[in-house]
């Protein structure tokens, strides 16, 4: 299968450069899917999976969290808020902020931005450990 | 002559348990500068490509209107102005408050201070706060740059404000740190050259408008993060001279202050031979 560079960045760093055969991730609108020799193209990411496909057939999962993506001759950059690799994923605390979040909505008597803030926090979580197991 | 032997001897005890606190400070600055250098060049090229693209959707497009790029006239400024937690750092606060103070001049503003200094100065001069959360500026993490950003994005669209600006001290060089304010919101946006722009050919998904409105928080938390991890380095360099220097002088001091304690001694024996001379001759 045909190659193309990919590089992932985030703020604390590159997460990834290299070759890659796929690279499958959420997006605004829904998930898609990039490979070699894809028009120039460019979105704003949603809160999901990604996966990279290697050369050699290896799938890597991430958590991959806001941010955009975009296709530049031949070149793909995913700019990420967050990207955590599956095996990087701190799943206790995942699950910790899962839980504080549930109990959060829990309670009735939440005003707008406390609503908002947890209900990022347990959709973050939700991705964390889906893509975790 | 005794009296102020000891008077200096005291002196020179003082200087040099100072000039320790100095010296240490300057190794902690310095080693503390080699990892915020490393966060700073980390950070960099996601800002960069985040910014081009930016740039790119805005220079391509010239039909579509974004909020975030229409100019209102200017009636009330935010300031976001980061400075350091600590003094002791030469004049890295003061040049930051003196840059915004003269950016400011005549003006309607409110501030976001980051630092507990920032926050200490604009409640003492009693600017308008929007929020004193963020008050140590060393814990400021990824995720404290999107809370910035979301909550400074919600008020200039709500309009409680018309334009952003963000006063960081840039890092040149080890030697080097400069107070820099700059307008982050409304986006400035290339003027697009009639006739030469070319149609662009790249796709936007779902639009050029709608990805240019989702990126723009980010990019903004983008730019307060990168400017964190700037002003942190220039605390940390601004710190290491000053330490630097509080050394040499430390070090100077503690020279003439031997200098004049041999010549009290000197003189005090000089004293005793006279007197002792004296008496034998009698």
């Amino acid at each position: 299968m045909a190659t193309f560079p990919l590089k992932i960045m985030t703020p604390d760093g590159v997460a990834f450069e290299g070759e890659a055969v796929r690279l499958v991730c959420r997006t605004m609108t829904g998930d898609l899917a990039i490979l070699a020799h894809h028009s120039d193209y460019c979105t704003a990411l949603g809160m999901g999976d990604a996966h990279v496909v290697l050369e050699d057939g290896t799938v890597r999962h991430a958590a991959c969290m806001g941010g955009m993506l975009s296709m530049m001759n031949g070149e793909c950059h995913l700019l990420a808020t967050t990207f955590e690799w599956a095996d990087q994923i701190d799943k206790a605390r995942a699950e910790a902020s899962k839980a504080r979040a549930e109990a959060a909505l829990a309670q009735k008597n939440l005003d707008d931005r406390e609503l908002q803030l947890a209900q990022a926090r347990l959709k973050r979580a939700l991705v964390r450990t889906s893509v975790a197991k | 002559m005794a009296g102020s032997m000891k008077e200096i001897k005291l002196r020179i005890k003082s200087v040099e348990s100072t000039m320790q606190i100095t010296k240490a400070m300057e190794l902690v600055a310095s080693s503390k500068l080699r990892r915020a250098k490393e966060r700073v060049e980390q950070s960099r090229p996601y800002f960069e490509t985040l910014y081009q693209t930016l740039y790119d959707i805005a220079a391509a497009n010239t039909d579509f209107t974004s909020p975030y790029m229409a100019r209102r006239e200017i009636k009330k400024t935010c300031y976001i102005v980061i400075a350091g937690d600590r003094g002791l750092a030469g004049g890295y606060n003061s040049n930051m408050f003196k840059a915004v103070a003269a950016d400011s001049q005549d003006r309607d503003f409110c501030v976001l201070p980051i630092g507990k200094k920032a926050v200490e100065h604009f409640q003492y001069h009693g600017a308008e706060i929007l929020t004193d959360r963020f008050a140590v500026v060393g814990d400021v993490s990824v995720s404290d740059s999107f809370d910035i950003a979301r909550l400074v994005c919600e008020k200039f669209l709500a309009g409680n404000f018309d334009e952003i600006k963000i006063g960081f001290t840039q890092f040149v060089s080890m030697l080097t740190q400069t107070a820099t304010v700059l307008q982050v919101l409304p986006f400035d946006a290339p003027q697009p050259k009639r006739g030469e722009g070319r149609p662009t050919q790249i796709l936007y998904e779902p639009s050029g408008e709608e990805v240019f409105n989702a990126i723009i928080p980010e990019y903004l938390a983008g730019v307060i993060y990168g400017t964190v991890c700037e002003s942190v380095a220039s605390e940390l360099g601004a710190r290491r001279t000053a330490m630097d220097s509080a050394t040499k002088n430390a070090t100077e001091m503690i020279d003439n202050l031997n200098l004049y304690y041999n010549r009290a001694r000197q003189a005090a024996i000089t004293q005793e031979i006279t007197e002792i001379v004296a008496g034998a001759g009698e």
